[in-house]
């Protein structure tokens, strides 16, 4: 069990991270979802890789955490996280770099976008390995993915970054 | 320009701009992987926003990257949480160490996808040690019950004493004479790639500042033959 956590754990808490955005609760989710997986192991079937298997429990688990937390100021903090143009010259000067921008933006997206994004760019999850994490089907993968993609270009465009794309 | 964009923007997406993102990270199939590049060679606003993908896919790796790792304490209370389970008999704590082997070898890496099949092999066989080691050591509860809670986490790897690390994208037009030489240049190894046409690089043998860091980075990005380059912890 330590080998599979050492090797997993990182991973896993970033994800979960990623969904919570609270180091604590990202951290006791952890604990949570090998906890799940030591109890569960003569569940695991070996059709998927087991990084897929820890991701969705960690999701299913995350989305919990949420919903006991109930936190409405999520929505408030995206919506934030792109600064309005009475910002400050430091604050100016940040934006014009672009990797810093896209940092902020991938940062603004809703869960479910940020949640798409993170599975496929970071994670390097495929279709069916993402549709089965989050439980819908692969056409919904691909197009989910397309819109967080351009909703990713609008956030950057009002942050003053032009990539020619869309 | 205006134009295209909104044209663009007004379309449904079609199946090959939906398969962009995945051709990036390099998780297709050989049949889709195909007809992408076949899309790409000859469309030029596919590539461009298959360009946009590229910095979206460095983007959100140097973003997870940046986020640390956990510290001690969870690992620490799941261990704890471990111990404080019912006590399994025999069949079940086999049939468990059977499934942590089954684990292993079910690990398919991406990070080892692009390496020679040995790497997965040796990791199999250090996988099956391991499970083996599992079963034969446990005398009447989990392994876990003789964690030392004094043992430094090894959530750390990525502490600051690490050398410098970089996502980098060559230009297409760069030569392996040019790479080679610049990797010489910089004291550079590649560690991992090339995934989506990007190569994690390290610097050196000893840990920077952020400000030699960032230099490093502006200095590698000045180069002819470098399209992007990126630190990560």
């Amino acid at each position: 069990m330590q080998v599979l956590y050492g090797r997993h754990h990182v991973r896993v808490f970033r994800f979960g991270l990623r969904l919570v955005r609270d180091e604590q609760i990202a951290e006791d989710l952890i604990s949570e979802v090998f906890l799940d997986v030591w109890r569960q192991a003569g569940k695991f079937e070996g059709r998927s890789a087991v990084s897929t298997w820890l991701l969705a429990i960690t999701r299913f688990k995350a989305l919990s955490a949420l919903r006991r937390r109930k936190d409405v100021e999520l929505d408030d903090e995206a919506a934030n996280a792109i600064e309005d143009k009475s910002d400050d010259p430091e604050v100016a000067v940040q934006k014009k770099d672009t990797s810093e921008a896209l940092r902020r933006c991938l940062t603004a997206l809703s869960p479910d976008h940020r949640e798409i994004v993170d599975l496929v760019y970071y994670h390097e999850k495929s279709v069916e390995e993402v549709a089965e994490i989050v439980g819908i089907p692969e056409n919904t993968v691909k197009t989910r993915l397309f819109y967080a993609r351009k909703k990713l270009a609008e956030l950057l465009k009002a942050a003053g970054v032009e990539r020619g794309w869309p | 320009m205006m134009a295209t964009s909104k044209k663009i923007l007004e379309q449904e997406p079609s199946d090959i701009e939906l398969l962009l993102p995945w051709h990036a990270t390099g998780t297709l199939n050989a049949r889709d992987a195909r007809r992408v590049d076949e899309a790409l060679s000859c469309d030029p606003e596919l590539a461009k926003q298959y360009a946009a993908i590229q910095e979206e896919y460095a983007g959100t790796i140097h973003l997870n990257e940046s986020l640390g790792a956990p510290s001690a304490r969870a690992m620490q209370k799941l261990f704890a949480a471990i111990d404080g389970e019912p006590a399994r008999h025999g069949s079940l704590r086999l049939s468990l160490s059977t499934r942590i082997v089954g684990f292993f070898a079910s690990l398919s890496p991406r990070t080892l996808a692009w390496s020679a099949s040995l790497g997965a092999l040796a990791l199999l066989l250090q996988a099956g040690l391991i499970g083996a080691v599992l079963v034969k050591n446990q005398p009447a509860s989990f392994q876990t019950a003789s964690l030392s809670m004094n043992e430094p986490p090894i959530t750390r790897a990525l502490g600051p004493e690490a050398p410098p690390r970089a996502l980098v994208r060559f230009a297409p037009e760069a030569r392996v004479a040019e790479i080679t030489a610049l990797l010489d240049l910089y004291q550079g190894s590649i560690v991992d790639g090339a995934k989506g046409g990007l190569f994690r690089l390290q610097f050196g043998n000893k840990a920077m500042t952020k400000d030699e860091v960032a230099a490093l980075m502006s200095k590698l990005q000045s180069e002819k033959i470098v399209s992007l380059a990126v630190a990560t912890p």
